[in-house]
């Protein structure tokens, strides 16, 4: 199990702010991105890879980074502070 | 809103709802600082304008943790850098009015050429890759602030020097 984050208009668009999937580890980031819409198939139109950043444990992440257990994982849009 | 990580040497990185004082802030870079002959620091501010019309208001989320420590990545790699001594960032996240202060960079070195770039590297880079967002508050309802190329190309071209 691995809980997966979302921020600002990502966290609007899937209506929540985290959710627990279960998937097989480890993986990569690409995979959980592929996990997430198979059991949520509504949030394809949101969740797209070319659009969106990673994190994982709070630093930023590619596509085929290695997820592993106990890992913090987050996906949002591009950051937009300062 | 404190800061989790440790406020090593010279490195001061704040994310928080407060206001801050410029004033206050400038007597920090200077007290005690007889080594540095140039202080650099940037403000942003919370204008009117900007992609929606009319704008109202503004409202910053962020990936709390990480904020702090994308921050805190971003001046150790500009003191990597640069000959540079002190540096302060503060950033402020929750409801925000016209003309508020955001953001906040200040860096102090033995000269200005370093301490201005450096001030610009950080901000440049916390512009891409520290996870605060902007939602507007327009006369048409509120609107997510798109991320712009220009600050991408910014970026991008201390990787090319």
């Amino acid at each position: 199990m691995l809980t997966i984050l979302f921020f600002a208009q990502l966290r609007e668009q899937l209506k929540t702010e985290s959710f627990d999937l279960s998937i097989e580890l480890p993986c990569t980031i690409d995979d959980v991105l592929t996990g997430l819409v198979e059991q949520n198939p509504k949030w394809a139109q949101f969740i797209q890879k070319r659009t969106l950043l990673s994190a994982v444990n709070q630093s930023m992440a590619e596509g085929n980074h290695t997820v592993i257990k106990g890992d913090e994982i987050a996906f949002f849009p591009p950051v937009t502070g300062g | 809103m404190s800061n989790t990580l440790n406020q090593t040497g010279d490195i001061y990185v704040g994310v928080q709802q407060a206001d801050f004082d410029i004033s206050n802030e400038y007597n920090l870079m200077r007290k005690d600082n007889q080594e540095d002959g140039a202080i650099v620091f940037f403000t942003g501010l919370v204008r009117d304008f900007n992609q929606g019309n009319n704008v109202t208001g503004l409202f910053l989320e962020h990936y709390p943790g990480m904020t702090e420590k994308a921050l805190h990545d971003i001046v150790l790699q500009a003191k990597q850098r640069w000959p540079i001594s002190r540096v302060r960032v503060i950033h402020r996240i929750g409801q925000l009015h016209l003309a508020d202060q955001i953001v906040y960079v200040a860096v102090s070195g033995k000269h200005r050429e370093a301490s201005f770039d450096a001030c610009r590297f950080i901000m440049d880079y916390l512009k891409n890759q520290a996870p605060f967002w902007k939602k507007e508050t327009t006369k048409h309802g509120d609107v997510w602030v798109e991320a712009l190329q220009k600050d991408k190309t910014a970026m991008n071209k201390w990787q090319q020097e």
